[in-house]
């Protein structure tokens, strides 16, 4: 776009003698205390981030009296038993529970999503432009204000406290934002690939499976990164939804829902390092998956955002 | 042909448009309904009362208080995330030392960015449970621990930090924008490095500072993505479900003590649906709730109205 002016009258061979960059007038450079001013602060804020989360991973190795005596004791034992503890009082259970809703909840958000969008962005039907607000309405929309008939609907078709319930919830709250993103997204697609498709006698089922989707990989992968989090992180609707509905009724909590959960139960079992144990085993996915896919996470809420 | 394509649309149609009528706009419809009766819990009958609800709520202290806090979320959230990562934007890509005339970022400015943004994708559950116990009201807290090693605390009366009136909300706001400020930071980034280079040599030229050219040129240019942090931080605010019903002490239900100093309208309405039973009443405060949302994004859009710079 542009090339840097490269400097004439200042001095940049001074740095490798390890001075104090000089001005010519003799004033020390204002970017030497910008700079020093900002790695100040930029580094203060990431200890602000670290620390905490570093410090609660360091509490489950302790034990519970330690917990409470000081915050600023070191573990004595490190031992991996209370991790396996979590587990079994139930963030095994909530863990699989939500990858259970996941696995088919994400796949068939950006399978319905794609397709609604798809036909609302490239087919000119009466009631397109219609459909295509009433479809992104629903983004404006706080949940709040569906949540109670919408507990009462789940109820009456029989699907309250199990996964295909909630699993079905989840894609039609993720849709509207889905169709927005993906709608423009298919509008950016050139039309002689589909033309020729077409003209190659693809019907226009194997057109969209076998030539659209593909090219719009970029923005499913965006989308998509946008509802794994969205879903995995989502609270209020497991907790309207998934509650245990009579005595035999088994617990399905998902993650974020057994967190709370307990986290209630070790306060009254004064049993912290479990539960931050748990919180541990909860975050290891999510670190993982961020520092692999840094960039496209980044990318992906941003861009979600800023459509 | 033609036929085929009509049923085409109508086939790739048929199973999002349903799924999200069933489950998103027949409630949203249905919730206006009932917002107009006293429907109580599971019962199977209820009668019209018209605009009672909206009465009693405009009479309820809960909810206004809790109205008042949202409120105060509502500007206090945008404008503290805002500008912290305004200026972590600007320190990571103009902080550095200035190379060839021009303005460049920080040493290790994407090691800042990934650490900064890591908790936006942590859970809000997570979030309540490291929080709890970075606020607990002994010597065990971390920020109790912390300021009891400097001296700053008594440890022998340490600060209840979601337990005094005074302080319960700002506690609450600085987990939000301990989330945030990472992901507005990268968002911020992406628009500062949008705007070209030459314009800062053009300034650079005449003479313009930092100070200048980040007032002059920077912050006019970032506004639209301004606006766009705005919206969202407000919808953040007008939420606060999960981290006021899972850290506050409970009023019964879903948080929101001491004595109703943490609150918000989503907590409320929560609580009066599931503990309370009361149906009717609470799709009346979702309705309230709507409106709130709309009239913020109105006035938002219109607030920061301002010429589209293109470059």
């Amino acid at each position: 776009m542009s090339t840097p002016i490269k400097e004439t009258t200042k001095v940049p061979a001074q740095r490798s003698a390890g001075r104090t960059p000089v001005r010519p007038d003799g004033r020390p450079r204002e970017g030497v205390v910008l700079n020093a001013f900002s790695h100040g602060f930029l580094a203060l804020w990431a200890l602000l981030i670290v620390l905490p989360l570093v410090w609660l991973v360091l509490s489950s190795f302790k034990t519970d009296a330690q917990i409470g005596g000081s915050a600023f004791g070191w573990p004595q034992h490190w031992s991996l038993d209370v991790f396996s503890r979590a587990w079994k009082t139930g963030i095994g259970d909530y863990l699989l529970n939500t990858v259970i809703v996941l696995v088919f909840s994400v796949p068939l958000t950006m399978l319905f999503g794609s397709m609604a969008a798809y036909v609302l962005a490239r087919y000119r039907f009466p009631g397109n432009r219609f459909l295509y607000y009433f479809f992104v309405a629903g983004a404006m929309f706080p949940v709040f204000l569906a949540l109670v008939p919408l507990f009462f609907m789940v109820k009456r078709l029989d699907m309250l406290n199990t996964y295909q319930g909630l699993i079905l919830v989840y894609v039609a709250y993720s849709l509207p934002f889905t169709v927005f993103f993906m709608h423009a997204f298919f509008r950016t697609l050139p039309t002689a690939v589909f033309e020729a498709a077409i003209l190659d006698g693809a019907s226009h089922t194997r057109t969209f499976f076998q030539v659209m989707l593909p090219m719009a990989k970029p923005g499913l992968i965006s989308v998509g990164i946008f509802n794994t989090l969205g879903q995995w992180n989502q609270f209020i609707l497991p907790t309207v939804l998934m509650q245990p509905q009579s005595g035999d009724d088994p617990e399905r909590y998902v993650l974020t829902q057994g967190l709370i959960q307990l986290q209630q139960q070790m306060g009254y079992a004064t049993d912290l390092p479990v539960l931050f144990a748990g919180v541990t085993i909860a975050m290891i996915p999510m670190l993982v998956v961020y520092l692999s896919f840094q960039r496209q996470v980044q990318a992906g809420l941003t861009s979600a955002t800023l459509k | 042909m033609r036929k085929g394509q009509y049923r085409f649309v109508a086939g790739f149609l048929l199973v999002p448009v349903a799924l999200y009528l069933i489950f998103v706009i027949w409630p949203y419809i249905q919730t206006f309904g009932y917002s107009l009766t006293d429907w109580k819990g599971q019962s199977q009958t209820f009668d019209f009362v018209g605009l009672d609800n909206y009465k009693a709520l405009f009479q309820d202290d809960v909810f206004l208080k809790a109205i008042w806090h949202n409120i105060q979320f509502l500007v206090f959230i945008p404008v503290i995330t805002i500008l912290l990562s305004i200026f972590f934007a600007f320190m990571v890509n103009v902080g550095g030392r200035s190379r060839a005339g021009g303005v460049s970022g920080v040493a290790g400015s994407s090691f800042y960015k990934i650490v900064y943004f890591f908790p936006q994708v942590l859970s809000l559950a997570i979030l309540a449970v490291l929080f709890n116990a970075v606020y607990r009201s002994d010597g065990g807290g971390m920020l109790n621990g912390l300021l009891i090693k400097l001296g700053l605390v008594d440890p022998d009366s340490p600060v209840e930090w979601l337990n005094e009136p005074g302080i319960v909300r700002w506690a609450l706001i600085l987990v939000v924008v301990w989330h945030g400020v990472g992901f507005y930071l990268v968002l911020f980034s992406a628009a500062m490095q949008s705007i070209p280079r030459d314009v800062y040599e053009a300034a650079l030229i005449d003479g313009a500072g930092r100070a200048q050219s980040f007032f002059r040129i920077t912050l006019p240019l970032l506004w639209d993505t301004v606006q766009t942090a705005w919206v969202y931080l407000g919808i953040v605010a007008m939420d606060m479900f999960v981290l006021v019903s899972s850290m506050t002490a409970s009023m019964g239900a879903y948080g929101g003590g001491p004595n109703h100093e943490s609150d918000v309208m989503s907590t409320v309405m929560m609580r009066n649906f599931l503990y309370f039973g009361k149906s009717g009443y609470a799709c009346a405060m979702g309705v309230i709730m709507l409106l709130l949302t709309l009239v913020l994004s109105v006035v938002t859009l219109r607030a920061t109205r301002r010429e589209r710079i293109e470059f």
